[in-house]
């Protein structure tokens, strides 16, 4: 009983903090938590066979499978505060502890036979015990829960699946195409050369030079140079900025920081 | 043997509320978990307290069928936000009247 | 083999199904198929004819049963053909005129882009009359009957794309269900009463009949004989009939279908012997119809239609001769077997004139068509001698035999048809004179010409027919074959020696081709037709069909669709009403409850798990209560 009572102010704490947690991957560990707990709480009522699978098929694979769905479609992204439905909140928190009373009452209160226990079923191990009932009783159910996972595979990669729309270009057509663009407008059909000058500086921000001495502008990477981080603009970004927040003081506006924050929240009032 | 019926059922209403409250569909998925995991456990603790098996094999039954939900409920999540770019169970509201 | 009869209806059946059915690629020879199918059934008929003539005269009636149609308890009606001495005739009439229809419309409708069809309606027509006269039980004619209608009004709105076609074969359907309203009411008053529809069974059954009964069966019957026959006072549709092309007006509306009715009251003679009553009334319908057909004939410019009003005419000829009892059945068999091959003979003339006419039906822009189609014009010539009675043809023999027994039954009676027959001649020569004689009233850029060979054809051999055809009355033979169908013969003494009443008859049509020609063939005939200002009152009132349409219109038409228009109301405003406040009232109700719909899942999660709460409440209420 030690265990139960250590265990079940956890889990309710862990439970509760899946209704709490901003972050989703938070709820995702307390219910990692919960399942946990659930195992050893199932080893402590003689389920040893029920306390592998929980661990192995739920936290094992069903937390990973959450984990790695949250990773897919944005672990960043944050629930809103505000409740859309009026009295959403209101009505479910209500609803909620009128059944958690109710049942409590009526089912804990009708549980009151004494506890037979599981040394007798469990005489020949716990797995024995498990297979014989699966294996003639539910043998029928067991099949067709065999058929339903089957199904599901298949659902899954039905939904999963992606139609190809357009052909993608294979490397020898890539190659082509570089070459028929060295033809017609002189671009330069290897790699550009690595950016990074090595006596000074030794940064992805910095242009290759040429044995002339000019710098190579194509060597920094576009998608610093669309951030504004390469070392030209950068410089001059922080002048303005600068400059901006000056004016946004002497205004009392908004900060700047927006710009950087602006793909989340944009995404919040998508919503 | 009462205080695991009754942590089975808190479990469950915290489980009922968080699929009522959470809007990011994930969340409400796992939600759905705890309200499962919370029935396995009544099972696990009727089967202790009637000696036998039969609730355990339930138990079982639930796992898998818990299994084959998570995978296509996610599928479902996974092509919803392909093509909404969100999760939240709100956004998908045309079925309105 | 006289017991395969039914092949006859099953051949030109199965033309009508392949050609039907059969796609596009049967529209180079679908033509010949029904043409095939239809002289096969002729074949075949002659054949059957040959061994029923080697029969004893006792013997002349097969009956094959091929199944039972339908039971209910103990009335039960079977698959029942007769073939007899009274069906064998109206075989031979309905293949032989209808293989010679069928080979015409080759020609005539050469250029049809739906000339498949036609050919299919055809057969399909061919093998309904020939259930009808081949039926051994009432029900199975009612379903010839009711297969002639569907076959009629097909091909009359056969160019359904004319609005007047379209609604002239709704016509005829429509007047047609009111004969049938009587053709019902005759059946079910023979279930009730008989217990039996079987042709020989009722007219066993009848003898031991009240007389009131076999009067009302006979009433009812005559009912439908006249919608179908064209008799008064359901003769309004004919008329409006030649709409449909002239082959079909040939067949259908001249020498078989319309003679139905004829054949009804012969096939039912036993309800009629057993009633006067029901005998006088047709001899009334007869005559009358006799006299407006002719007044209307007299005054139709459009050639078709004054076919159309002398067929009237003819019908109620031999309708009187099948009320004047076992003493005209015969003659009215016989007159009807001559005036199906002599009219339809002249209505495939008229159709071959307006082939060279570009189809312009109005006869007075016709006029001296006699050189521009030789053979046209002698067939032709050779039919109106025929209706005349010119001595020696085939009308010759069977309309003075019906004027005789006429007479013989009642002066009065046969002063009438006497008065037709002077009116036939009129009309009859009128309409030679203004389309084959005279000056040339063709309009501009019309060039008469004769018609093709697979046309004339058949003009040509069934102008011989008209001739000939009355030498079968020779030495008594057509009322002595008839004998076992319709009894034997009633022999009076007419009133007058036969030869002064077929002098009389003579010198009556001279008169009446003398007064047309004084009229039509001395005087020029002005191509535009006077207007109905200028003209008497009795052509006035020929014109308009005897004002049968303002008749109907004001009998039937107007009351009805004031009785329509009454019911509409109640209909839109009580029933609707009704139903439209229920589901205006649901209709309210659920966008009311729509606004619970609010598209957000987590709403209606809520809904559920309240649900839920409530039950497990509940419960708690019940189990502590």
């Amino acid at each position: 009983m030690i265990t139960f009572w250590v265990l079940s102010p956890l889990m309710v704490l862990a439970a509760l903090g899946l209704l709490f947690a901003r972050k989703a991957v938070h709820a995702a560990l307390c219910l990692a938590v919960v399942m946990i707990s659930l195992a050893m709480l199932y080893a402590a009522q003689d389920a040893t066979f029920l306390f592998a699978v929980q661990i192995i098929v739920y936290t094992g694979a069903i937390m990973m499978l959450f984990l790695f769905v949250l990773m897919l479609v944005g672990v960043e992204s944050r629930e809103s505060v505000v409740e859309v439905i009026k009295g959403q909140r209101l009505a479910a928190a209500v609803l909620g502890l009128v059944f958690a009373a109710t049942v409590v009452l009526a089912i804990g209160q009708a549980v009151s036979s004494a506890v037979v226990g599981l040394e007798l079923a469990n005489e020949h191990g716990n797995i024995h015990g498990l297979a014989e009932i699966l294996f003639s009783d539910f043998v029928v159910a067991f099949q067709f829960t065999a058929a339903l996972m089957i199904v599901a595979v298949l659902g899954a990669m039905v939904l999963a699946h992606r139609e190809i729309l357009v052909q993608p270009k294979t490397q020898r057509e890539r190659a082509d195409e570089r070459m028929l663009l060295y033809g017609s407008e002189g671009r330069h059909p290897g790699m550009p050369p690595t950016p990074g000058v090595y006596a000074r500086h030794n940064a992805v921000d910095m242009p290759a030079l040429l044995p002339d001495g000019t710098p190579v502008e194509e060597s920094v990477s576009l998608v610093i140079r669309a951030r504004q981080q390469d070392l030209e603009t950068r410089g001059r970004h922080d002048v303005e900025e600068t400059l901006s927040q000056i004016e946004d003081d002497d205004l009392g506006g908004a900060t700047p920081k927006k710009l950087a924050s602006g793909e989340n929240s944009g995404k919040g009032e998508d919503a | 043997m009462t205080s695991y019926i009754t942590l089975s059922l808190i479990l469950f209403s915290i489980g009922s509320v968080g699929v009522l409250v959470r809007r990011n569909a994930i969340i409400v998925f796992m939600c759905v978990e705890l309200m499962l995991n919370s029935t396995n456990l009544a099972f696990v603790s009727f089967a202790r307290q009637h000696g036998n098996l039969d609730g355990q094999a339930a138990a079982f039954f639930v796992m898998v069928v818990a299994a084959a939900e998570v995978v296509i409920g996610l599928a479902i999540i996974v092509s919803i936000y392909r093509t909404r770019r969100s999760v939240n169970v709100d956004d998908a509201n045309l079925l309105k009247a | 083999m006289l017991d395969l009869s039914w092949l006859l209806i099953a051949i030109p059946l199965a033309g009508a199904a392949l050609l039907l059915t059969w796609g596009k690629e049967s529209d180079k020879f679908g033509h010949l198929i029904a043409t095939t199918a239809s002289a096969a059934a002729f074949v075949f008929g002659s054949i059957l004819f040959v061994q029923l003539l080697g029969r004893e005269a006792g013997d002349r009636s097969v009956t094959t049963t091929l199944g039972t149609w339908f039971e209910a308890g103990n009335y039960s009606v079977d698959f029942v053909f007769t073939y007899d001495s009274l069906s064998s005739l109206f075989v031979l009439l309905i293949t032989g005129v209808g293989t010679l229809i069928h080979v015409y419309s080759i020609g005539y409708m050469e250029h049809d882009p739906r000339r498949r069809r036609f050919f299919a309606y055809l057969n399909l027509f061919i093998a309904a009359m020939l259930t009808l006269v081949l039926a051994g039980d009432y029900v199975v004619l009612f379903l010839g009957w009711e297969g002639v209608g569907l076959a009629s009004y097909l091909l009359i709105g056969f160019w359904q794309h004319k609005e007047s076609a379209a609604k002239a074969g709704t016509k005829a359907f429509v007047i047609n269900r009111v004969g049938d309203i009587g053709m019902a009411l005759a059946l079910m008053t023979m279930v009730a009463f008989f217990g039996t529809t079987s042709i020989a069974a009722v007219n066993q059954a009848i003898g031991g009949a009240s007389g009131s009964l076999a009067t009302g069966l006979g009433l009812l019957l005559l009912l439908g004989a006249c919608a179908k026959s064209a008799q008064f006072p359901l003769q309004a549709w004919l008329l409006d009939a030649m709409e449909g092309p002239t082959p079909v007006s040939a067949l259908i509306h001249a020498a078989t279908m319309v003679t139905a009715g004829v054949y009804l009251v012969v096939r039912s003679h036993y309800i009629f012997d057993a009633s006067p009553t029901a005998r006088n009334v047709v001899i009334a319908v007869g005559l009358i119809t006799l006299l407006a057909g002719a007044w209307i004939g007299c005054t139709k410019d459009d050639i078709k239609k004054a076919l159309a009003g002398s067929t009237m005419s003819q019908i109620g000829y031999m309708m009187l001769a099948a009320g004047l009892g076992p003493a005209g059945y015969a003659f009215a068999i016989f007159h009807l077997l001559t005036h199906g091959v002599f009219k339809a003979n002249m209505f495939l003339g008229a159709g071959s004139v307006m082939h060279g006419m570009n189809d312009d039906v109005d006869m007075r822009h016709y006029g001296g068509l006699r050189k521009a189609m030789p053979i046209t014009f002698y067939t032709f010539g050779m039919g109106y001698l025929a209706i005349l009675g010119f001595p020696g043809t085939s009308g010759f023999f069977s309309k003075d035999k019906i004027i005789e027994a006429a007479l013989t039954h009642n002066v009065w009676v046969g002063i009438g048809t006497l008065i037709g027959a002077g009116v036939t001649a009129f009309y009859m020569t009128r309409m030679m004179l203004m389309t084959f004689y005279g000056e040339k009233r063709w309009r501009d850029g019309v060039h008469p010409h004769e018609s093709p060979s697979v046309m004339t054809t058949p003009l040509v051999v069934l102008a011989a027919l008209s001739v000939f055809a009355g030498l079968i009355s020779l030495g008594h033979w057509i009322e002595e074959w008839l004998e076992p169908a319709t009894g034997p013969i009633a022999h009076h003494e007419p009133p007058l020696p036969i030869w002064v009443i077929t002098t009389i008859v003579l010198l009556v049509v001279a008169a009446g081709v003398a007064i047309a020609w004084f009229s039509y063939g001395k005087k020029d005939v002005a191509d535009v037709a006077p207007s109905d200002q200028d003209v008497s009152f009795l052509t006035r009132a020929g014109r308009s069909e005897l004002y049968g349409n303002q008749i109907n219109d004001v009998l039937v038409v107007k009351p009805v669709t004031g009785l329509t228009k009454v019911l509409t109301w109640g209909d839109t405003n009580v029933v609707d009403g009704a139903v439209r406040a229920v589901s205006g009232g649901v209709n309210g109700l659920s966008s009311f409850l729509r606004t619970w719909q609010t598209g957000f899942v987590r709403s209606y999660a809520l809904a559920i798990f309240g649900g839920a709460t409530f039950v497990v409440l509940a419960l708690m209420v019940v189990t502590l209560g």
